[in-house]
């Protein structure tokens, strides 16, 4: 048996040996220290305060129509949200990547805005926007489109918030495709939309779905940019954060926790729900 | 020779550096006080200054009433609260224990050195020709007033309207509660406190009347001119008292007891009472009250006490869980 480290220079035995994190059982504990204190510390209060409401209570909170017509706003604009991030993040993406023009780095960065800006400032720009009076408002109003204080403007700021996720997680992907394939694909006789179809979308399928995954997940949660465009009413466009607020305001914490557990809960299911179908459907790893 | 310059020169510093303290307060107060505490904070430094020497830094915070007791009751270190109504105070002191129990006897009148009262503030021309609070009711009128879940204004804003539905002939409670849901179904935005609710009227230009603070309105009409807005006082409208109080727990652990006491005990004084004035608040001392008559319009005015039997009763009927707020909200649906 040769040694097989003779070709191997000085250098590279010596890093080999002694490598430059620390081990693997340290890399572990910190890692699962940190998880522990910033992740699941939070998370145990807020299942211990959210338990301490007795089982009636916690049914009461589940089938009241206020609670679920908030869960119906919140989820339900998030969903639409996340789907037209999926068409306006890909092109986005596709024009980023696969043209060169003056600006495109300009644009690029622009892309970030959202999550740059403060959310609070997102939300009153666009609030400002949309009123009656607003740049926007003032033609929409007339044509019987009402944007600020309705479903319709919380949607469309979660898309505003949603996009850069989408973008950024669509564009090393498209970056990474082989142009060969869609080459081979042309000279096979296949039309645009054909190669599209066929070669595209199944190797972005992955990314896709995880920008999607993202951009939910991210504005489900979404309050400081909600609250300012939409109009807060019961049953009509109050979101699971603003409920949560409302009940703390009220000195009701286990109220709050409960409503915050439950949020968590659906939220986890969903996303759980959209792994599967990535695994089953889109071909992608977890 | 040199050591002993060096010693004199040290405690002389020290003994300057002792002289003047710079104390600082911590005052959480409720959403449309701040011109009021901006200018009655430099008066009050300027008082403290040339009674005892030292300086005093009033910090300020804003926000809805509701919100702040929370704050405070969570450990925001306030030294004085002056919110919007006392059930909020009474919460601070109920479950955080940071007042003690007889707070409101503490100052004059209720520990309320100034009151207000809520009126209407409609476009300029009023085009929706609003007088009093059955315009409010008529279908397609766009009313704008904050979420009386987080908002100590929103609430005096309910309750006004339900003691004049109450005060109509033949009113009872339910007659009441049908107004006000009538009202409220009326009002296409609750924001989170008085504040919120005033820029949503006058810089979003959402809704045709804001039901608002008294002193909220008449600053709306000096900041906006006139030509935009005017104020429409309504027949009969409820007494606001938003009352003071010393944290006093937290004002022990920050030495700064006695400056919170005389902080809230000038708020009562001539020159306190003319800044209230100057702000709109109805002052409570009779010659500023006297000066400034013409300023504030007379309205029929009733008192929670009177019309409701006080806050506790107020809260526990109306704005907790499952209260009147709610089951309107959700019988309108």
């Amino acid at each position: 048996m040769t040694d097989l480290t003779q070709g191997i220079p000085a250098q590279e035995r010596r890093a080999k040996a002694a490598p430059a994190a620390p081990g693997f059982h340290l890399c572990l504990g910190y890692t699962l220290f940190y998880l522990g204190l910033i992740v699941l510390l939070p998370m145990a209060a807020l299942f211990t305060k959210a338990a301490s409401l007795g089982a009636p209570q916690w049914w009461a909170l589940v089938t009241d129509p206020r609670v679920l017509a908030s869960f119906r706003v919140t989820f339900g604009c998030a969903a639409v949200a996340a789907l037209a991030d999926l068409g306006i993040g890909l092109l986005a993406a596709w024009v980023l990547v696969r043209y060169e023009f003056p600006g495109r780095r300009l644009m690029d960065a622009l892309i970030d805005l959202p999550i740059a800006m403060p959310t609070a400032v997102a939300g009153i720009t666009l609030v400002t926007l949309f009123v009656p009076g607003g740049w926007i408002g003032r033609w929409l109003v007339p044509l019987g489109i009402h944007v600020a204080f309705t479903p319709l403007g919380i949607t469309l700021a979660l898309i505003f918030i949603g996009l850069p996720l989408m973008v950024r997680s669509v564009q090393p992907v498209l970056q990474e495709l082989d142009p060969d394939v869609e080459e081979a694909a042309a000279c096979l006789g296949a039309n645009r939309w054909t190669t599209f179809r066929e070669v595209l979308l199944p190797q972005l399928a992955p990314a896709l779905t995880t920008g999607f995954t993202l951009s939910f997940a991210r504005v489900i949660g979404e309050y400081g940019s909600v609250v300012f465009i939409a109009g807060n009413m019961p049953y009509k466009t109050e979101v699971v954060p603003l409920l949560i607020i409302t009940k703390l305001e009220q000195y009701d914490y286990a109220g709050a926790t409960a409503l915050g557990a439950l949020s968590l809960g659906v939220s986890f299911g969903l996303l759980l729900l959209i792994n599967v179908l990535k695994r089953r459907y889109a071909g992608g790893e977890a | 020779m040199f050591k002993k310059s060096i010693l004199s020169l040290a405690l002389a510093l020290a003994a300057v550096a002792a002289q003047a303290k710079t104390v600082t307060l911590l005052n959480v107060s409720y959403d449309p006080t701040r011109e009021l505490y901006g200018e009655y904070n430099k008066a009050f430094a300027q008082y403290w200054k040339a009674k005892t020497g030292d300086d005093v830094v009033v910090k300020q915070s804003h926000g809805g009433s509701g919100k702040q007791a929370r704050s405070v009751i969570d450990g925001l270190p306030a030294d004085v609260v002056t919110l919007a109504l006392a059930a909020d105070i009474d919460a601070i002191s109920d479950r955080a224990h940071l007042i003690p129990a007889g707070w409101q006897k503490k100052y004059a009148h209720n520990s309320t050195p100034y009151t207000s009262t809520i009126v209407f503030l409609v476009r300029k021309g009023n085009p929706r020709h609003i007088k009093d609070w059955d315009d409010l009711v008529k279908p397609g009128v766009g009313v704008v007033t904050p979420n009386p879940k987080t908002s100590g204004g929103a609430r005096w804003n309910y309750l006004a309207a339900w003691a004049y539905a109450l005060k109509q002939p033949g009113g009872t409670p339910e007659s009441a509660k049908a107004f006000v849901a009538k009202l409220y179904k009326n009002v296409s935005v609750l924001d989170s406190g008085a504040r919120g609710a005033t820029t949503t009227f006058t810089e979003r230009g959402i809704g045709d009347v804001l039901i608002a603070w008294e002193n909220e309105a008449y600053l709306a009409l000096k900041e906006l001119g006139p030509d935009k807005v005017q104020i429409v006082t309504p027949s009969l409208s409820i007494l606001a008292e938003p009352p003071v109080a010393v944290v006093e727990k937290v004002a022990a652990k920050n030495g700064t007891s006695a400056v919170a006491q005389a902080y809230l005990q000038y708020l009562y004084s001539d020159v306190g009472q003319e800044i209230a004035a100057r702000n709109f608040y109805r002052p409570r001392l009779e010659s500023v009250a006297k000066a400034h008559q013409g300023q504030f319009a007379a309205v029929k005015l009733v008192t929670i006490d009177e019309a409701f039997g006080g806050w506790k009763k107020v809260q526990a009927e109306h704005f907790a869980d499952g209260g009147t707020f709610d089951q309107i909200y959700s019988a309108g649906r």
